[in-house]
């Protein structure tokens, strides 16, 4: 693809620098530095600011590992994470399935839009309008109290469902998209011939279609596990008291307790976790590129 | 075929369900944003108060003015530098060039809480501190590597030759560049700016770490105003930005084809 008017690669190079050193300093000083930045303020034990007296130092880490509480918030975040996710693959997967194998043509584009539409809008205002259905006296309780000849009280608002509801809702559209991409690239020829040859639905679903389509259910999976890990404000607005995961844990540490220092090594152990996870579904990916 | 028929029609259904699911809480929020009590309790009663008492909460509107003014500048930054980037990266060959490629993926994929926290650490250290500013370098460089590989992914389309025919007629690189390439990338060009607004307009986390009282964005705005406790106004600036948001995506979806070749 490339190279075209450039042979050399050295004068290819002197060519592609004036072009390519604006934006890619640009995510230097604000991307990659910072992360630098934090991995060395992670080793110590005051920030180096207006004459502090600072030392090297692993307590922020041995804190990790020492005091439960981190390990067990951290697992517990990372459990956030797998159920979301599942919950995205069970709900996100046959919708793509159908956008992409049973409607056609334009009512397919229409709804494909529509499904996508909604992750455009604020999360944040979305996860707002998520509390505003399932308090008590909200509109999930009013409907079903006009509805049902009984009396029942209905108050999600500041629990662990309320938190998986909000954040599924948020990440389903990623599920969708990725898989509707993969399942749309499966020649429906290959089904009609595996159908053809004495394969019942189940079976054709379980060998032709979801392996071909593996690839975007890992790449919806690790778009959706990863933020969902780091999530702080869905917990903090839809989940109360009980919203306490890792990533409000570090929140606190900038916001709340001014502890940057030992923020700054949980979010580094955060990060070391989803790369490894990432890493992971490296292989995957690969084999689909 | 009666199975695949009723097959169909379930399919069909639980797409409904789906949406249903997915616009619920939107269509509420929007409902409630024009019903005239504040604790949301029916009977809905249509009032527009407190969209009239939104213009007179002057936090609010400086806080959107800034996102708003930040969302441009960010968009019109990003696309610059996003687009000669790109240029870049399908023209010439050189070594360490998959490693810049590779590089634009962990600003995606690191969560936001990571980035944001590190930028706090950063800017801090270095001195430029918190507010507007930092905001704005953090927004575009969370927006560049979107902007990056849309208009690559729009390069991917463009045949060479055509440079090369412009070449030979004597077109030197800037001509080159304004006449042919660019008119080709321009639908490229254009949803990387939206997907940069989108990003920059929407983002929460990172501009968060980034704000001080007085120097900050509409969603941060919106955030404490949550945790303060609830009130209709919120609902009613939330309706104005999910509109303006989803109005943006349809234009994005008008020059980029995400559902892929019909």
């Amino acid at each position: 693809m490339a190279g075209q008017v450039a042979i050399g690669s050295r004068s290819g190079l002197r060519s592609a620098l004036p072009l390519l050193l604006p934006a890619y300093l640009w995510l230097t000083v604000a991307i990659f530095l910072p992360l630098s930045a934090m991995v060395f303020f992670s080793f110590m034990t005051e920030l180096p600011l207006s004459g502090k007296a600072w030392a090297f130092t692993l307590d922020n880490y041995t804190a990790f590992f020492s005091q439960g509480l981190y390990l067990t918030l951290l697992l517990a975040s990372l459990r956030l994470g797998l159920e979301v996710t599942l919950w995205c693959i069970v709900i996100g997967y046959p919708a793509a399935y159908v956008l992409a194998k049973v409607l056609k043509g334009r009512s397919r584009e229409a709804i494909f839009l529509l499904v996508i539409l909604p992750f455009w809008s604020n999360g944040l205002v979305r996860i707002f309008s998520w509390a505003m259905v399932l308090r008590e006296g909200g509109i999930l309780d009013t409907a079903l109290n006009a509805v049902l000849p009984f009396k029942i009280n209905i108050d999600l608002m500041y629990s662990y469902p309320a938190v998986i509801i909000g954040l599924v809702h948020s990440y389903v559209p990623y599920m969708v998209l990725t898989c509707y991409l993969t399942l749309q690239a499966i020649d429906d020829s290959l089904i009609e011939a595996g159908r053809s040859l004495g394969a019942s639905r189940l079976q054709m679903l379980k060998r032709v279609i979801i392996p071909l389509s593996m690839p975007g259910l890992v790449a919806g999976a690790a778009l959706i596990f990863v933020p969902v890990v780091g999530s702080f404000m869905e917990p903090r607005i839809l989940g109360g008291r009980t919203g306490t995961f890792y990533g409000t844990v570090i929140e606190d540490q900038f916001v709340a307790v001014f502890n940057w220092p030992l923020g700054a090594a949980l979010s580094f152990i955060l990060l070391a976790v989803v790369l490894a996870i990432l890493a992971l579904a490296a292989p995957v990916l690969r084999r689909a590129a | 075929m009666a199975t695949t028929r009723i097959l169909e029609w379930i399919g069909r259904l639980y797409i409904g369900l789906l949406l249903a699911f997915l616009y619920l809480p939107i269509i509420i929020m929007a409902l409630m944003s024009f019903n005239a009590s504040p604790f949301y309790q029916l009977p809905f009663e249509w009032t527009t108060e407190w969209y009239a008492s939104l213009w007179q909460n002057d936090q609010l509107i400086s806080a959107t003015w800034n996102s708003l003014e930040i969302a441009i500048i960010t968009t019109v930054i990003s696309v610059v530098l996003g687009s000669a980037a790109s240029l870049a990266l399908y023209r010439y060959d050189f070594p360490g060039k998959k490693f810049l490629q590779a590089l634009l993926f962990p600003p995606i994929a690191i969560p936001w809480l990571i980035t944001g926290t590190a930028m706090l650490i950063f800017f801090f250290g270095v001195g430029i501190g918190r507010g507007l500013f930092a905001i704005l370098l953090g927004h575009v460089a969370l927006a560049l590597p979107y902007v990056i590989v849309v208009v690559s992914a729009r390069l991917q389309t463009f045949a060479p030759e055509l440079e090369e025919a412009a070449r030979s007629l004597g077109a030197n690189q800037w001509q080159v560049t304004r006449r042919v390439t660019l008119p080709w990338i321009m639908p490229g060009v254009i949803a990387g700016g939206l997907f940069a607004f989108a990003v920059s307009f929407d983002q929460f986390v990172v501009s968060y770490f980034l704000s001080t009282p007085g120097q900050t964005t509409l969603p941060v705005e919106i955030y404490a105003a949550i945790r303060k406790g609830f009130t209709p106004e919120i609902n009613a600036v939330s309706t104005i930005i999910i509109v303006v948001s989803m109005a943006l995506m349809l234009l994005t979806a008008r020059f980029f084809k995400f559902g892929g070749e019909k």
